[in-house]
């Protein structure tokens, strides 16, 4: 197995067993752990492998194709720097796993929780493995996403969806922010591809789109670390549980940024830009963080903020741009993950034993909770930088970088003030956690009695712990040589001499670290009555809410400029919106008039005139404007004269050698004036003269702007069809069709060979399209219920009932059923007559005019003449038409037979032909596309007759509902 | 015989449009039927006019694009026949549904 495709091992197994929880049962807890647990081991020992087995200072890497002819590829890339953050990953990962195994209540659904968090794992990973900007930007919009679900993972809690929404909006903000970024790289550096970006660094510092590039990529970054002012989504999102806080705000997510940063290091870093973007915020961050941690009642709160501000600590040495600083940098991100998550864990067990984790009420915890107290001491100290653990010295080498010189500029001179001044909030912050919780008076009114947790709950924390210890103290054994090849991949080949031991001799960063330390305890003194007195948030910036600024712009942007627009240009109304809609269309339809200038008609001969086709569009003419003048209040008068239009428009393509057109438009307009005739009665009766004297004025305007457009439409419809008909026809694709129809289809028929073989897959598409109508309407029409006034038996048939009432001779019904009875006759033995034309009009199809679609047709019209002829009531129960069925088996034949020519190893609907002597009908045309038409044929049966019969079956709902009426 | 068929196209799609912006769904489903003809037409007159050439081969040759109708405008409109029937009949039943749900015929759903 290639190094390669391990990687690829490494990102994909999170996501594979991301699959598999999903599909466990939600009580299984245990199986769901083992399921992530094994597979982060997995990942950690294939990682520690490829540290061993792979050649030192190249990385491993594995590229696919993805998207070749865009030039991106599928690029998996581990170096040194990508290594260190996905041990981080996956190591952090699996204690996470075993911690949320206890830590998550059997009554939530667990598996769905290591769902989304090997999912978020697997998308890290993503971001850290990546040798594509864009494949970065892409699992970086995923950690987004999976954090979402993560945070908001107790949806039934506001708290946790406001977290989590507002996490989303932010970073998922900055994610589209970095996307713009990372193309201009790829515009600047003309590829995508990792390595080759970091080989173009002079290139992009001196492109003129190297401002707004850094600009877009910091702003993810900043929105993905937390950094001020973006920093306010990370404390809300302490409303998820607490392994996700652990994980989220120590090894990963907030780490993507920070991780950004440093990849992007050697080719953007060194510019005054980047100084003075990254610095100030970083320090801002770190301050105002450590500041308003120390002020936090939430445990976790605190927590957060010294999450946040240690972000700011490194972010600002990355910016220094010196490549001490990024060492340090490195350094303490993975020093501040360590120490972090054990603190987070302690923190959940501490809300998890207790029921509480308000500082206020915790006091004197470390009676209940003797091992618990201790792991959480070692590590609140390593966050505070107490010398023998591993946050001492990556915060020594911060000091020492605080006072060497980058730019010799005031904000340059001040850090080593600004870092002391860092480092005592932090202790001060680091002792209130330790002091108030663990010592002090015995707690009271705790929700539950706390008890030490099982042991394997607090294995992670020993774990890390003694992580902190280790490194700590032997430095240079235990993180040496990763760190080293960490920092190769970003600075190169060769690193500035630093030594990685807690004893320096005494100087300046020694100085700072006990100023620090002793200044820490000093103001924790000082400040010991004003916390106690339970006052929550930090003083002087308390008002100034990063949260209550972004819901407030939220809900202006979201909801007030909105609804404001919509007011000013929406509107609820269909008549303004088509007026709207069709008067743009004539713009864009005249525009291109005004552009290229007005161009006249074409000088080609036209077609002499048949005085009967004069006289047929004279016919045409009339019934296009009769019916636009009747539709209003003579509904029946309109159709027929809609029927008219239509058929004048299907004797114009007989008369213009469009025999198929002619056969299919004459069907169809036969079923069409069936549905609308059957529509009618449903709706209401219109009285003439709505307006007994003149309309109002208003009313009269919209009607003549309505007639100006209308106007406007028809008249450059017809001259855009004249100047088009008298221009000679350009050479076109037709040839290709013409050519081949025989020769390669196998028909002479040429539409329906375009239909059913070319372009079978648009047939495929529209005959889906039918099916889809279909059901629409038959779903519409179960739940149809007529208005009340179209309920009543119609009136000849009131009529008819009491005239057989009147005569005693008669039965009543009779003369209902009696009514047209020679035709309907005749109409029942027509069937069989219809049916066979439909089959003829088949199997001529493919040679001349007919085919599938309108065999189709013809053949449902052979079911509407029953319905005509007997009445619903009658066909329902002497004919049982199952059109679902012939749907079904429609769609399913054409489908097959396409998918036959897979079978053959040729693409889809390819076709094959060849002609078969049948007994009796002689020689036939025996196309694969036959049966697809066949398929075409059955599909429209179904889709037609069902849409006819689940209207004519509206009549016996309306009888019932009226005898339902008469009963109550 | 263009003049006249452009004529026609320009009358349908006239009367078409001018239903379409009237207040009554059954006026809205009339425009809906005299446009798409219009339309219909409109794209079949782009393969020009032929009379007596439809595009169908003698069995056995190889055809001539010059000598017959163009197959391709024809294909596009009986594609367009289907759809326009499908949209049609959806058409009616949402109307339908909706007259019985609102009690009214107005496009809106409701008189203003």
């Amino acid at each position: 197995m290639s190094d390669g495709f391990l990687l690829l091992v490494v990102l994909t197994l999170p996501f594979a067993g991301s699959l598999l929880a999903v599909f466990l049962p939600t009580n299984a807890r245990n199986t769901a752990g083992i399921l992530a647990g094994g597979i982060s081991v997995t990942c950690c020992a294939i990682l520690a492998w490829l540290y061993f087995a792979a050649p030192a200072g190249v990385p491993v890497w594995l590229r696919l194709d993805w998207l070749p002819m865009l030039g991106l590829d599928f690029t998996l890339r581990l170096d040194g720097l990508a290594w260190l953050f996905a041990v981080l990953i996956y190591g952090i990962g699996t204690l996470v796993v075993l911690y949320a195994r206890y830590y998550m209540s059997s009554e939530d659904p667990v598996p769905r929780f290591f769902s989304f968090l090997l999912a978020f794992t697997g998308s890290m990973a993503g971001v850290v493995l990546s040798g594509n900007l864009i494949q970065l930007v892409f699992f970086w919009e995923l950690t987004s996403l999976f954090s979402f679900l993560l945070i908001g993972y107790w949806h039934h809690n506001n708290t946790a969806r406001d977290g989590a929404r507002m996490a989303l909006t932010v970073t998922a903000t900055g994610g589209l922010c970095l996307f713009v970024g990372a193309l201009l790289i790829g515009r600047i550096v003309g590829s995508y591809d990792l390595d080759e970006i970091l080989n173009s660094g002079d290139l992009i510092r001196e492109s003129s789109l190297y401002a707004p590039a850094l600009v877009l990529i910091l702003l993810g970054t900043f929105t993905k670390s937390a950094q001020f002012p973006f920093h306010f989504w990370l404390p809300h999102a302490m409303a998820a549980p607490t392994p996700v806080s652990a994980y989220l705000h120590s090894a990963t997510m907030v780490k993507a940024g920070i991780f950004l940063m440093i990849r992007l290091w050697p080719v953007m870093a060194g510019t005054d830009l980047w100084f003075y973007l990254i610095v100030p915020t970083g320090l801002l961050t770190l301050l105002v963080g450590a500041y308003s941690a120390i002020f936090q009642q939430d445990l976790k709160g605190l927590l957060a903020y010294s999450t946040i501000s240690h972000l700011g600590l490194i972010t600002l040495m990355i910016g220094l741009g010196s490549p001490l600083a990024l060492i340090a940098a490195i350094f303490h991100t993975m020093n501040h993950a360590i120490f972090k998550a054990s603190l987070f864990m302690a923190a959940g067990i501490i809300d998890h034993e207790t029921g509480t984790r308000d500082i206020r009420k915790l006091s004197g915890l470390y009676r209940a909770l003797p091992y618990t107290g201790t792991l959480a001491m070692v590590a609140a100290a390593s966050m505070a930088g107490v010398p023998l653990l591993n946050g001492f010295l990556s915060k020594e080498m911060f000091f020492a970088e605080a006072v060497a010189d980058h730019t010799g500029s005031l904000l340059d001179d001040s850090l080593p003030y600004w870092a002391t001044l860092a480092g005592v909030f932090s202790v001060t912050y680091s002792l209130r956690f330790i002091l108030n919780v663990f010592f002090g008076p015995p707690a009271k009114d705790l929700p539950r009695e706390p008890h030490e947790p099982a042991h394997w709950m607090r294995f992670p924390i020993e774990l890390l712990v003694l992580i902190c210890l280790l490194i700590g103290i032997v430095p240079n054994l235990t993180v040496g040589s990763p760190l080293r090849n960490a920092a190769r991949s970003v600075v190169g080949p060769e690193l500035p001499p630093f030594s990685l031991s807690i004893w320096h001799g005494f100087n300046l960063p020694l100085l700072m670290s006990v100023i620090a330390l002793c200044g820490g305890i000093i103001l924790y003194m000082l400040l010991r009555r004003y916390l106690a007195s339970g006052v929550e948030g930090p003083p002087l910036v308390r008002e100034l809410k990063g949260q209550r600024i972004f819901e407030k712009v939220l809900a202006t942007i979201s909801w007030q400029w909105a609804r404001a627009l919509e007011h000013a240009l929406g509107t609820r109304r269909l008549q303004p919106q088509m007026r709207l809609v069709v008067a743009l269309a004539v713009v864009a339809g005249l525009s291109p008039f005004y552009v290229r200038g007005m161009v006249g008609t074409g000088d080609l001969a036209g077609t002499p005139l048949p005085p009967g086709f004069a006289l047929l569009w004279a016919i045409g003419i009339a019934c296009g404007i009769g019916a636009a003048y009747q539709a209003k209040y003579h509904r029946l008068a309109a159709l027929v004269l809609l029927g008219g239009a239509g058929l004048v428009s299907c004797i114009t393509f007989v008369w213009l050698s469009a025999p198929d057109l002619a056969v299919t438009q004459l069907l169809v307009e036969i079923v069409t004036t069936v549905l609308l005739l059957l529509g009618l009665r449903w709706l209401p009766q219109r009285i003439e003269d709505v307006y007994p004297t003149r309309p109002p004025p208003s009313v009269l305007f919209r009607r003549y702007a309505d007639l100006a457009i209308a106007v406007a439409v028809g008249a450059s419809l017809s001259f855009l069809a004249y100047a088009m008909m008298t221009r000679p026809l350009p050479t076109s694709v037709s040839r290709f069709f013409v050519e081949r129809a025989y020769t390669e289809g196998g028909g002479t028929n040429i539409v329906n060979v375009i239909l059913v073989d070319f372009r079978g897959f648009d047939t495929m598409g529209e005959i889906v399209v039918l099916c889809l109508v279909a059901l629409t309407v038959f779903a519409l029409l179960r739940r149809f219920r007529p208005a009340e006034e179209s309920i009543e038996t119609p009136a000849q048939q009131r009529y008819q009932d009491a005239f057989d009432d009147a005569e005693p001779d008669r039965a009543p019904g009779e003369t209902i059923r009696d009514y047209l009875l020679i035709p309907r006759l005749i109409m029942l033995w027509l069937f069989p007559v219809i049916g066979t034309f439909a089959v003829y009009l088949f199997m001529r199809g493919h040679d001349l005019p007919g085919g599938g679609f309108a065999a189709g047709i013809t053949l449902s019209i052979g079911f509407v003449v029953q319905y005509m002829a007997s009445g619903t009531r009658w066909v329902e129960d002497h004919l049982r038409v199952l059109p679902l069925r012939w749907m079904g088996l429609g769609l399913l034949t054409s489908a097959f037979t396409g998918m036959g020519s897979w079978w053959f190893g040729y693409p889809f609907l390819t076709s094959h032909f060849q002609y078969v002597e049948l007994p009796v009908i002689g020689k036939v045309p025996a196309a694969s596309a036959l049966l697809f038409d066949l398929g075409v044929f059955a599909l429209v049966v179904g889709a037609t007759v069902l849409i006819l019969i689940a209207l004519a079956h509206q009549s016996l709902r309306s009888t019932r509902s009226a005898r339902a009426m008469e009963g109550e | 015989m263009e003049m006249v068929l452009a004529i026609g196209i320009g009358i349908f799609a006239g009367s078409g449009v001018w239903l379409l912006l009237r207040p009554r769904t059954y006026q809205v489903i009339v425009g809906l039927a005299l446009l798409s003809y219009a339309v219909n037409l409109f794209i079949f007159s782009m393969g020009r006019l032929r009379v007596d050439s439809p595009p169908i081969l003698k069995p056995g040759s190889v055809g001539d694009a010059a000598l017959i109708a163009d197959p391709i405008p024809q294909a596009l409109v009986l594609t367009a026949i289907v759809i326009g029937f499908a949209m049609t009949a959806l058409f009616l039943v949402v109307l339908l549904a909706a007259r019985g749900r609102t009690g009214t015929d107005h496009v809106d759903g409701r008189e203003s």
